[in-house]
């Protein structure tokens, strides 16, 4: 059993590819297209068309930035209200033409800032979510490094999600975890244990779908995680547009309709 | 309407002058019980007061947080309630520390089962599904029972062809669920997904507090989205947007008030007016689903 936090410090390693080099490796011909049509274009998410392995799909991912400049006009992957409103924009146009749809989840989570509120993060989140769940062509969702809270969810209502060996995928970062639990942000390395956040966790919690190798890991080769990748996408985007669109929507209906564990039956009258 | 928003109006400025009164005001030594603090004003109030007065403040009018049950005896016409899906409960699937404590002393606190309770009863003569989600156990949090039975009712209301009205409380997911919580957001959009594909009415009700998961999953997610004067609203708590910007907030931000001019909501109501404007919403709509 791998430490979690190892995956986290992996997840978050320097070296690490981001989603925008991953665009390039999976698609040759990648056309950018850009903005919300309402208020501006938010570079901390990316979104555009183009062939995998001449399938014509849409492609939804949150960019980092991967040096100081990049990461700056990245907003280090933190969307605002228009980048989740491109997407979905950019996702809706996917749909009208029959494209599948690739999200890549690789954010600490939607941006906590003034105009953020302003302009409705949380309405912007909420209408993803339930937009996604009825959107007439197959979705597949990659996390790649980070999948951060409702900032990575508003992109990952999908038929199938795929996690990369060395990605985590949480309700909050470890830090924040700690910070709440133990009052003590240090403590991150203890929550990320408990937090069941890394592939391996949420494969077996029945919440992901498959989980990509990566031999040494991406910060050292990713060529070995990204040929891995793009087998199992060929693959699942092949079952999923053979798939008819009402069995697909059930689904991916009842994928989510069934994750949560509760105890039923213990019937208590005197409490409601 | 003309009158209701200058009514409003008049209040938010006697609310503003009274917020720059009590920052300078001290704090009182109060003995427990039998008075109140205004956390608006900070004038005492005697309890017995505040309850007659819909526990909104007789001064400053400042919203006191009310409980489920207080909120169902608000809304709905008398005995007219009947709860559903009472016996789901909250295990604890990750093995969370001190989870099941905390459990406990909700229920032992609250006298529910979960922080979600629901059911089918009249507002105004108007049959409808009714939510309401509760503050006062375990911050209103959103873990498997929540989105489980807020997803039950969402479908119950498709089936019986009924209105739906949820009144949210919530500081957002629950933590110690994890990923299990986060997922319920999902659940609950995807569920209201098919609600809207019926032509069924959501009218959402944002109370004090509605934030994180809860903000962004379900409550953003209506027909008509009314705010319950005094509450706060929002994505992320303005303690973590000050540490993250590193800058002091405006006033009055992510109050009801803000999030209507910034046009996030369609109305801020005062506590006793709510039932009325509920009703008369659902009297515009009886068409759609009486028949």
């Amino acid at each position: 059993m791998r430490d979690s936090w190892d995956i986290v410090k992996l997840a978050r390693h320097p070296k690490r590819p981001t989603s925008i080099d991953l665009i390039g490796y999976l698609f040759s011909d990648f056309i950018e297209l850009k903005g919300d049509r309402l208020f501006k274009d938010d570079s901390s998410i990316v979104g555009g068309i183009g062939t995998l392995n001449g399938i014509p799909v849409t492609v939804i991912a949150e960019e980092k930035g991967f040096d100081t400049n990049s990461k700056i006009q990245r907003n280090f992957g933190m969307p605002h209200p228009e980048g989740y409103r491109k997407a979905i924009r950019l996702m809706r146009q996917a749909e009208k033409f029959n494209r599948p749809i690739i999200t890549i989840i690789d954010t600490p989570g939607a941006y906590p800032g003034i105009g953020a509120e302003e302009r409705g993060q949380a309405q912007a989140i909420a209408y993803n979510l339930y937009e996604m769940m009825g959107l007439k062509t197959p979705i597949i969702t990659v996390v790649l490094s980070e999948g951060g809270s409702g900032g990575a969810l508003a992109i990952g209502v999908a038929d199938k999600i795929i996690m990369f060996e060395n990605s985590v995928f949480s309700i909050l970062s470890p830090e924040g975890f700690a910070s709440i639990l133990y009052k003590d942000a240090s403590l991150a390395s203890k929550a990320a244990n408990l937090m069941k956040l890394t592939a391996f966790d949420l494969k077996e919690l029945n919440i992901i779908d498959e989980i990509v190798f990566e031999g040494n890991g991406l910060h050292e080769d990713k060529l070995v995680g990204y040929k891995n990748l793009k087998e199992v996408l060929i693959d699942l985007i092949k079952k999923e547009s053979i798939t008819p669109i009402e069995k697909l929507l059930e689904n991916r209906y009842m994928k989510y309709r069934n994750i949560g564990v509760y105890l039923e039956g213990v019937k208590d009258e005197s409490k409601i | 309407m003309n009158d209701f928003i200058s009514q409003r109006k008049d209040k938010l400025k006697q609310f503003k002058e009274l917020i720059s009164k009590s920052e300078s005001s001290k704090p009182i030594d109060i003995p427990e019980g039998l008075f109140l603090k205004c956390e608006g004003c900070g004038d005492v109030i005697y309890e017995k007061e505040l309850e007659q007065n819909l526990n909104t403040c007789p001064t400053c009018d400042y919203h006191f947080k009310i409980n489920a049950t207080q909120r169902i005896e608000l809304i709905t016409d008398e005995s007219s309630f009947k709860p559903y899906f009472n016996d789901i409960s909250s295990l604890n699937p990750l093995n969370m520390p001190s989870y099941n404590e905390k459990l406990e002393i909700a229920i032992n606190n609250t006298n529910q089962l979960e922080a979600f309770v629901c059911g089918i009863g009249s507002i105004e003569g108007k049959k409808c599904a009714i939510g309401v989600l509760d503050s006062t156990f375990m911050m209103g949090s959103m873990g498997s029972v929540v989105g489980e039975k807020v997803t039950r009712l969402i479908e119950l209301s498709i089936q019986q062809r009924l209105p739906l009205v949820i009144f949210s409380a919530s500081g957002g997911a629950r933590m110690q669920e994890g990923i299990l919580s986060l997922m319920q957001m999902a659940k609950t959009s995807g569920a209201l997904y098919y609600h809207n594909q019926k032509g069924l009415l959501f009218i959402s009700v944002l109370t004090n507090p509605t934030t994180g998961g809860v903000a962004a999953s379900f409550a953003s997610l209506g027909d008509i989205n009314i705010a319950e004067k005094s509450s706060l609203i929002g994505f992320a708590g303005p303690r973590v947007i000050k540490q993250t910007i590193n800058e002091d907030l405006p006033a009055h931000f992510q109050t009801a008030e803000f999030q209507l001019e910034k046009g996030q909501v369609d109305m801020v109501v005062n506590r006793s007016n709510l039932k009325s404007v509920i009703g008369l919403i659902l009297e515009i709509h009886r068409g759609n689903h009486y028949a």
